[in-house]
């Protein structure tokens, strides 16, 4: 580790908790709390959401990906940028004028009914709990390799960090801290990307042209196929990856942070333009690894790729960018974790505890004790489990995520204000279905059981062929809700009526 | 923060509800998003899953289109413009919407204080 690496580190810390600081006397409230006292404009949130949702995965897994497997890594990229259509298209608006602090709030805007709000928290916990330990471990490797310092060490950096923004500065601090991550992450990005391009005397036609002979696969490095070489595994991937997102507790929050309807669409606008450009940029420094870093090197770094990134600034621009560029990636994780952590502790202590065990009844300071100790609880729970799964192969738990949030939450989601008949029972058959099949599919998916011992938890052949269950678990998560509203009469035409008009107009919403 | 409502006035919302649903303004905001989104919504989810069963059940994206780039980075390419596009269109169109929304919660205000 150098001296650089060490102080722009510092830099990073002190900055984070500086806006802690300042974050920590503004939040005084429930709604400060979970909200950031739905106070941030268009661009602010447009930021915050591209800095929770640019994980370390984003950043160092899909440069990795296309620098080892080329074309098929950049899948990620499209998926992940095209489900900001469904975010915007279905779901953004309808959220910010009929919720409040979490999804529960917003389905319950249409059924007044416990064992909903309870099971659409625990999806979300379920999600963040996933999508945290994949992000947890992770970052523990890639601080472990970035800066030399033990796993264990690095994964309680990271968690006393995450914690301390959100127990001290809530969504005040998470928004800035991301913020802040979201424009170093493009700086850098931006400054890989022009060295790569100008490598390649800025013609991107020599760059392609290099490419086909620069990486032992060849001309194939061009092609589809080489990672991805089970169609329908492909079809599911792309389709969890599109309907993921707009399911995802940590991004939907985000939309409770603006005033209104109009705020919450201008601030896809601005995530849709950021995460698109970081994500063309992604080629930029996938092929730049491949051709001036080599596959050898790069595997022998890290099988899965994560160096890719860090060692082409390397040889770029030296200590100083690698340095930089490892920097960034510590920034990229804090505010992930800082966001999953904040919706974790919403549905435990907003949800739960606020509306179904204290009837919504909980007096203000009542609130912030319940949001504090959730924050406390969730983030330390996250740490142990991190620390426990530290040689277990769990890159699969992102995509597990996406899949539930897919498959349990998205179908509720466009029934609550599309779907007049809908009601309280096909609310519950939707949710569960939804989760139980995600669940149970990747537990007999070759992700969790492999024949070769050691390769995955479980040794022996796997009973469902796909990766990827989005295929078969999102429809059963939508027919799962049609068959449950179907088997009970209610339907109030009321409530839909006054959810419809909300939705879409943002009359007599909270405000 | 939400006030304190009783079961009577949430009955008698319900019914104001009710009755801007039915109102022809809430008719024509609903008939103009439907028109923008659902095509919108098609379009864009098609030629997204397009994607995948093209280059996983054949090979015409591996032919090369531009020089060393082939079809399917055109085609990716195409996919992040159609976002970015659609987004811009959006934009634009939801501005009439919200110009919609505003006037039927302004006519509703006027009526409840006629009413009242």
């Amino acid at each position: 580790m150098n001296a650089t690496v060490i102080i722009l580190f510092l830099i990073i810390v002190a900055m984070t908790l500086a806006i802690t600081y300042y974050a920590a006397k503004r939040t005084k409230t429930a709604s400060e709390f979970y909200t950031a006292g739905g106070g941030l404009t268009g661009w602010q949130n447009g930021l915050a959401i591209a800095g929770d949702y640019l994980s370390a995965a984003s950043f160092l897994g899909i440069a990795g990906a296309i620098a080892l497997s080329g074309f098929d890594g950049f899948l990620f990229s499209i998926g992940y940028l095209v489900a900001y259509l469904v975010v915007l298209f279905i779901v953004a608006e309808p959220l910010r004028n009929l919720g409040r602090y979490t999804l529960a709030d917003m389905i319950n805007a249409r059924f007044d009914a416990k064992k909903i709000r309870a099971t659409a928290a625990l999806n979300t916990i379920t999600i963040v709990i996933f999508y945290m330990i994949a992000q947890l471990v992770g970052a523990g490797a890639l601080i472990q390799l970035l800066f030399g310092i033990p796993y264990w060490v690095a994964v309680l950096i990271v968690g006393v960090m995450m914690t301390i923004y959100v127990l001290f500065g809530g969504m005040t601090a998470t928004s800035w801290v991301q913020i802040i991550k979201a424009v170093l992450l493009m700086i850098g990005t931006i400054i890989i990307s022009f060295m790569v391009l100008a490598k390649f005397n800025f013609n991107i036609f020599e760059m392609f042209t290099t490419m086909k002979t620069a990486t032992p696969l060849g001309e194939a490095y061009l092609n589809p196929g080489v990672k991805y070489t089970v169609p329908l595994d492909t079809i599911s991937l792309m389709i969890a990856l599109v309907l993921g997102t707009a399911g995802l507790p940590h991004i939907l929050m985000r939309f409770f942070t603006v005033k209104n309807a109009k705020t919450a669409r201008s601030s896809v606008i601005w995530a849709t333009w950021i995460v698109g450009i970081f994500y063309i940029m992604t080629i930029f420094l996938g092929f730049g690894a491949a051709a001036f870093v080599g596959a050898d090197v790069i595997k022998s770094s890290n099988a899965a790729g994560n160096m890719a990134a860090p060692l082409l600034a390397q040889v770029l621009g030296g200590d100083i960018l690698m340095s930089f560029v490892s920097a960034v990636a510590f920034a990229t994780i804090l505010a992930v974790v800082a966001g999953l952590v904040l919706s974790g502790a919403s549905a435990f202590a907003h949800d739960i505890y606020g509306q179904i065990i204290k009837k919504g009844k909980a007096t203000e300071k009542q609130q912030m004790l319940a949001a504090k100790y959730a924050s406390l609880s969730v983030s330390v729970f996250s740490i142990l489990l991190a620390l426990f799964a530290q040689n277990l192969n769990v890159a699969f738990l992102v995509s597990l995520a996406f899949c539930v949030a897919a498959s349990a939450n998205l179908p509720v989601i466009v029934y609550t204000i599309y779907w007049k008949r809908f009601n309280t029972t096909g609310a519950m058959t939707g949710m569960i279905a939804g989760l139980v099949s995600a669940l149970v599919l990747v537990a007999i998916s070759p992700s969790v059981m492999s024949p070769v011992a050691g390769a995955a938890l479980i040794t022996g052949d796997p009973i469902f062929p796909l990766t990827n269950p989005a295929l078969l678990s999102v429809p059963i998560g939508f027919i799962g809700g049609v068959i449950g509203t179907l088997l009970s009469k209610k339907q109030d035409a009321k409530r839909f009526a006054e959810v419809k008009v909300k939705a879409n107009t943002g009359y007599k919403t909270q405000v | 923060m939400a006030k304190k409502v009783s079961q009577s006035d949430l009955k008698k919302r319900g019914e104001d509800f009710e009755k801007i649903e039915r109102s022809s303004q809430f008719q024509e905001l609903m008939a103009a998003k439907r028109k923008f989104l659902v095509p919108s919504i098609i379009i864009f989810f098609g030629l997204y899953l397009l994607f995948p069963i093209l280059i996983s059940y054949t090979n015409i994206m591996d032919a090369p289109a531009i020089g060393d780039i082939s079809w399917a980075w055109i085609y990716a390419l195409l996919l992040f413009i159609m976002t970015w596009v659609m987004a811009t269109i959006y934009m634009k169109k939801a501005a009439t919407f919200d110009h919609m929304a505003e006037k039927i919660w302004k006519e509703e205000d006027l009526d409840g204080r006629e009413a009242q």
